[in-house]
């Protein structure tokens, strides 16, 4: 029966191989089977039907940058909450106030984020 | 010695077992869903859907893969070769492993042998839940750069920032449930979910609460009950999160052609297409088992092993529908107002509700104050509902605005 530490990753790592033999066969097998008739008209990008402009790869908004710095801070927050939210029961009111005071400073940040007006769009 | 290597090898050879079993059950799963799907929207739209190959037109998705599978695959000219090859394996393949952590249904013996139905009973399945969610962002994001192609660039920025803003609800919705739980383990959860409510004693000595609290003793346990908040943000971020209408910004047909899979043919966009649907069907299956008892359910005499699996499939298959549903029925949401959404409605709320459940599950904090947390949550709840969306009104009368502000 594998309950142990060892066969529960060993597990996961079955499955993320079984995962990957899929792909390379699912792959390999298309590769095989289906037509290959390259035209130059074939390799352009699509852009509604007419000839593509300039590069793909286009100037894009800032503030997308923007929310993707908020989210390193707030999925840090995250993780750390899981580990508190495991033994809370056990270290009571002092981790209690401890996780106010951490939430409290990162709900300060959004706060302060929400009145710099960053995360309105327009 | 080998003791150890015949317990390494009865390890490996249950595992791959089960494994192989979970890989063919969410292939035939997804086959199912996407054909469910699109009979139901069908029937919604007044029209009949697939109905050519098989009964009820049930091999309409199998057709539909052999098709793509036997299509020409061409990668654009500037596409970045290896990262556009290999973007649809990073979205499909985390969607089959995050699957890996769900319980099926109790403990069966077969040959002998105890087996659990789950894949892999690890002690960090919530976590593991989440890492799964966040690798399968790299796949729409990498295409959508890989491609070199204009349309599928501003999805996959777009579908970056949304995914990664709604992974953050997601994860933080978590975190009052595996705080009532004291455990991430996904099967330790359900097994908590196992009893009836039982004497609630929450509310003694309040008069009229008492009593209503005293009706429910007979309800099973499931944790929607105490935590209906967090789960309202995780469903809500899930199909933000699988990029379901109305959250679909990342493949919005009517503005960015496909989004982040316009330049994508054959089998790879194959891939896309199974990873979605296989993340549609393990956010419902992590649903229920985090909130809905997941296996639990009146089981007989008669097959006993087989009741958890027919309860899990069913309550499955309630969020499948709901997500089907949601699809034939919302428009899909504005740009601004999702990202409003994600970061100044549930963001917020989820913190502000692990304070609460905290509060509620301290040991240390005497019932008064308790009850006090939960009226005050009572109420902030009512007058957020009743308060109405100022921002509705720029809609109702756009002419207010100009462009030096409102007139």
């Amino acid at each position: 029966m594998p309950k142990g530490y060892f066969g529960q990753y060993v597990t996961i790592g079955i499955f993320g191989l079984v995962g990957l033999a899929l792909v390379v066969v699912t792959l390999q097998l298309a590769r095989l089977v289906r037509p290959n008739v390259p035209s130059p008209e074939k390799y352009t990008t699509y852009e509604s039907g007419i000839d593509p402009i300039g590069q793909g790869w286009v100037h894009t908004n800032v503030r997308y940058y923007i929310y993707a710095l908020l989210f390193v801070i707030f999925d840090v927050e995250a993780i750390f909450l899981f580990p508190w939210a495991i033994v809370f029961e056990r270290l009571g009111t002092q981790a209690f106030i401890e996780m106010i005071i951490f939430i409290g400073i990162l709900a300060l940040a959004l706060l302060y984020a929400i009145r710099k007006k960053v995360l309105e769009w327009l | 010695m080998s003791g150890i290597v015949d317990a390494i090898g009865i390890v490996v050879i249950i595992g791959a077992i089960k494994v192989i079993v979970a890989f063919v059950a969410l292939l035939v799963v997804t086959l199912v869903v996407v054909w469910a799907e699109r009979k139901i929207i069908a029937d919604m739209q007044s029209r009949v859907g697939p109905n050519r190959w098989g009964p009820f037109g049930l091999l309409q998705t199998l057709a539909d893969g052999m098709k793509l599978f036997f299509k020409e695959d061409f990668r654009p000219a500037s596409a970045d070769r290896w990262t556009y090859a290999l973007a649809p394996v990073a979205a499909m393949v985390p969607a089959f492993l995050a699957f890996a952590v769900v319980p099926l249904g109790d403990d069966v013996t077969i040959a002998g042998r105890e087996i659990d139905l789950v894949v892999t009973d690890i002690n960090i399945g919530v976590l593991y839940f989440l890492a799964m969610g966040s690798l399968g962002v790299y796949g729409i994001v990498l295409a959508g750069w890989a491609s070199g192609s204009k349309f599928p660039l501003l999805g996959g920025v777009r579908s970056t920032a949304q995914m990664i803003s709604y992974e953050i609800a997601l994860g933080l919705s978590l975190v009052p449930v595996v705080l009532a739980a004291g455990s991430l383990s996904m099967v330790d959860i359900v097994a908590q979910q196992a009893d009836t409510v039982g004497n609630v004693t929450f509310f003694d000595g309040i008069p009229v609460l008492e009593q209503v609290a005293d009706l429910f003793r007979y309800m099973p346990n499931w944790y929607i009950w105490s935590q209906w908040p967090a789960f309202a943000i995780f469903f809500i971020s899930g199909i933000a999160e699988t990029n379901r209408a109305p959250f679909d910004l990342p493949e919005a047909e009517t503005e960015l052609i496909a989004g982040f899979h316009t330049e994508y043919s054959g089998i790879r966009f194959a891939m896309f297409f199974l990873g979605e649907y296989i993340h549609v069907v393990v956010i419902s299956a992590v649903a229920v088992t985090l909130f809905f008892g997941g296996w639990h359910g009146p089981g007989f005499d008669f097959l006993p092993w087989l009741w958890p699996l027919v309860w899990f499939m069913l309550k499955t298959t309630v969020f499948v529908y709901l997500f089907v549903w949601l699809r034939a029925t919302m428009p899909r949401l504005r740009y601004d107002r999702l990202m409003w959404l994600g970061w100044k409605r549930l963001i917020p709320a989820a913190l502000v509700w692990i304070m609460v459940t905290a509060v509620v599950n301290t040991p240390g904090i005497s019932r008064n104050i308790r009850l006090a947390v939960f009226g005050a949550l009572f109420l902030g709840v009512v007058t957020w509902v009743f308060r109405g969306d100022p921002r509705m009104k720029d809609i109702v009368t756009p002419q207010r605005r100009t462009t030096r502000g409102v007139a």
